[in-house]
């Protein structure tokens, strides 16, 4: 306790004396953030120098051992750095899929050779990595997918599409399963591989979603050569890491969405100062007596979720990777952040219909748009159907 | 606040859940309901959870106590909702015994809590009126000055116990109109006092309750628990500490009611397979899952919090009690329905889930209730 105390109290100095002013009080989520990569856009260069001390000090990936580019912290020692951080109203210097998604994994199942390539460039912010999953036909099954791999001397041939890729855009490098082998049962037939994005043959386009943003892609893959050596874990045997992998994605969206943090600058207000805007306008009871319970469901029910993500962390310490329970984040904290944007939507009326231009301000129009991008919220990353499957067979037993 | 069990707990959870299976199965609630048994519960049990130091659990060591908090008594009451025991836990240990220790004198402590704790008497509070709610300040009984004295004259109901109890805390207006939110103070009755008469009710889920008739019942002065008029405060602070344990309970019961309704889910075969392959039902038991889970984590920090004495420790207990109302309602109603005919008959045991739920549901505030607490604790 003692350690942890004087740990303390140095991350504080340190944060004090490092950290840019300007930065303070900036939020950020798991999705909203600095995401690095080679086609960053550096619009703010404290940002890059918080970065960069931060990256330097192994703090952008606290708890990864120190020579892969981490921090080497214990648990309990990122808490309080996370504390401290929170304390001092500091964002994270770096977010994106490499920390919370194909880190992990590399450093449970990739070789060391993978581990010395890719962590070191994922804690510096100078890769940014994108997930190759979904296929056109192979969505909440996922096993089915079709993008084929044949092997070439030291290289497999990679031929196929792959749908819903966030941010493959903006991406430098991306992680993928392929199918090596056709004649296998389908599970049994997928490797999992990583992929410049810049090789030949690999075309990326946008997708719009209803909400007129377009953080999704479509990725096809022409004849793309890929060193066998970029293989995590063995060739046929990538369905268990690609399910690992998803149990770390579900945590991360969990976290992103379970903690109201959201991206509209809407988050900052409380519901209940939203409602009176529309509602009565007066300080006190509100007078809606249905909105007003409306309101206390939501708060109560994120509340909940966020002591049942801290039971999880606090059971985690014992030494515990995140497990199947994980499924239940992901579908409570999606369906909350689709109820807040309801009720915001709910609560302002007509001022909620407008799509662009005049009669409407900005933080309305962002509602708006947040509340169609949130419909996607249970259906990427593992519909809720899907996880309550996951729910019935691996937590609870049930037969299939 | 760590949101886990510390080896302790783990320990104590596991002489629980032991002792509970081994000496509490439900059966015993039923043949005690069809026995129309004048006690309702088994006082040879109560002594020996006694002996066990589960009833003198939150009381100090110098009470003859064992000193500890509502997270470890957490773990007990969780056991005992597993099998629906009706031992007096809610009425001796969470409200009467938690009135004496948090605002009675020391003479008042000193005569009953180490009684209390070796199992040899039994208390409650009667807080409940007619017209009232779930609103603890809606009172209309009254209490006059009387010379040195005090003279109560009202109706209590649906008073935990309130047949057994030896002694009963209760609510009477000293000041203002019913509505009052002052004016409120608690009061030590003892069971024979003249004037008083007690009235077993009976609930769906066969616990015991009572309708107290207070017909100019006189006390003395030394009879105030807690300040004159400022009892209301004392009754908010000894309700949450009582819903926080009630969850508990709660907790152990729709796990319960849970755990048997997946266990039917995997032995009941139609159409030739397990019903508990149709994805209609596995959504629905997944579902329930969620819901167990967040109610866990909700009354783990509610206990916890009030251990604490932390400053959002009431936010805390309504968000549990809001959480486990629902939680086990749901579950109780969906644990019937995927049980099917034999669900609905008063053969199976399912059917006392489902009546314990309702009642639990209520007590302390329902839903509702304390959504509305928390929306005015959020000043809205």
């Amino acid at each position: 306790m003692a350690d942890l105390d004087s740990f303390r109290k140095e991350t504080r100095a340190w944060l004090e004396a490092h950290a840019p002013a300007s930065l303070k009080g900036r939020s950020a989520s798991a999705l909203e953030g600095v995401w690095g990569g080679r086609k960053a856009q550096w619009a703010d260069r404290d940002a890059r120098r918080w970065l960069d001390v931060m990256a330097e000090r192994g703090w952008t990936a606290p708890t990864w051992p120190r020579e892969y580019g981490g921090g080497g912290l214990s648990p309990e020692e990122a808490k309080v750095l996370r504390q401290e951080m929170t304390a001092l109203g500091l964002p994270p210097p770096l977010i994106g899929f490499g920390l919370t998604m194909i880190g992990p994994t590399l450093l449970r199942y990739g070789s060391e050779e993978q581990k010395r390539e890719h962590l070191p460039r994922i804690t510096r912010g100078e890769i940014r990595w994108c997930q190759g999953y979904s296929e056109p036909d192979a969505g909440s099954d996922l096993a089915s997918l079709k993008t084929r791999a044949v092997r070439d001397g030291d290289d497999f041939v990679v031929t196929g599409q792959k749908v819903w890729t966030s941010y493959a855009d903006l991406s430098d490098w991306m992680f993928l399963l392929v199918r090596t082998n056709p004649e296998a049962r389908k599970q049994a037939g997928i490797t999992f591989i990583l992929m410049d994005m810049e090789s030949p043959g690999v075309e990326v386009k946008p997708i719009l979603l209803i909400s007129g943003a377009s953080p999704f892609c479509e990725t096809f893959l022409h004849d793309v050569r890929i060193p066998v050596r970029n293989v995590v874990g063995e060739i046929d045997g990538g369905w268990t890491i690609a399910k690992a992998l998803l149990t770390y994605e579900r945590s991360m969206i969990a976290e992103a969405f379970g903690s109201g943090v959201m991206s509209s600058g809407q988050s900052r207000r409380t519901l209940a100062d939203w409602a009176r805007r529309y509602l009565d306008g007066r300080g006190g009871p509100l007078q809606d007596e249905l909105a007003r319970h409306r309101i206390a469901q939501l708060e109560m029910d994120t509340r909940a979720l966020m002591l049942t993500i801290q039971r999880a962390r606090d059971a985690a310490k014992a030494g515990q990777a995140p497990g199947p329970e994980s499924s239940i984040f992901k579908i409570y904290g999606t369906e909350l952040n689709q109820r807040r944007y309801e009720l915001l939507v709910s609560l302002a009326g007509p001022q909620a219909l407008g799509w662009e231009g005049e009669g409407f301000d900005a933080e309305e129009l962002a509602v708006t748009r947040e509340w169609l991008r949130s419909r996607g919220n249970s259906i990427e990353g593992g519909t809720s159907e899907i996880q309550l499957n996951i729910i019935a067979k691996r937590v609870l037993g049930l037969p299939d | 606040m760590q949101l886990v069990l510390t080896e302790d707990q783990e320990l104590l959870a596991k002489t629980a859940r032991d002792f509970v299976a081994e000496r509490s199965p439900v059966a015993r609630v039923r043949a005690l309901r069809d026995s129309r048994d004048e006690t309702g519960f088994s006082r040879e049990l109560w002594q020996e959870m006694a002996e066990l130091g589960w009833v003198g659990i939150l009381l100090p060591e110098a009470h003859g106590g064992a000193g500890l908090g509502l997270a470890e008594l957490a773990v007990v009451l969780e056991s005992l909702g597993r099998t629906l025991a009706p031992e007096p836990f809610l009425s001796t240990v969470l409200l009467g015994s938690q009135a004496l220790l948090l605002g009675g004198t020391d003479a008042q402590r000193k005569e009953w809590l180490p009684e209390v704790a070796a199992g040899r008497r039994l208390l409650t509070l009667a807080w409940q009126e007619p017209h009232a709610g779930f609103e603890r300040h809606v009172v209309a009984t009254r209490a006059e000055k009387d010379g040195e004295g005090w003279v109560l004259t009202g109706d209590k109901l649906q008073v935990p116990d309130g047949h057994v109890a030896d002694a009963l805390v209760v609510s009477a207006r000293t000041y203002g109109p019913d509505r009052d939110p002052d004016g409120v103070t608690l009061f030590l009755l003892p069971r024979d006092a003249r004037g008083l008469s007690v009235t077993r009710q009976r609930l769906i889920d066969s616990r015991n309750a009572a309708l107290l008739h207070l017909d100019h019942v006189r006390v003395a002065q030394d009879a105030v628990v807690g300040e004159v008029n400022r009892g209301g405060e004392l009754l908010e602070q000894v309700l949450d500490r009582a819903c926080a344990g009630l969850c508990a309970e709660m907790l152990g019961s729709m796990s319960e009611a849970s755990d048997r309704t997946l266990r039917y889910l995997k032995d009941r075969v139609q159409f030739g397979v397990p019903i508990g392959s149709f994805q209609a039902l596995k959504h629905r038991a997944a579902r329930m899952f969620m819901e167990i889970e967040l109610a866990r984590s909700a009354v783990m920090a509610a206990t916890r919090a009030l251990d604490e004495g932390s400053d959002d420790a009431a936010g805390l207990v309504s968000l549990a009690k809001a959480r486990c109302s629902d939680a086990f309602v749901h579950v109780a109603n969906e644990a019937v329905q995927m049980h099917g005919g034999i669900g609905v008959t008063d053969e199976h045991e399912i059917g006392f889930f489902l009546k314990r739920a309702r009642v639990a549901e209520m007590s302390c505030g329902d839903a509702a209730w304390h959504r509305d607490r928390w929306a005015r604790l959020g000043d809205y």
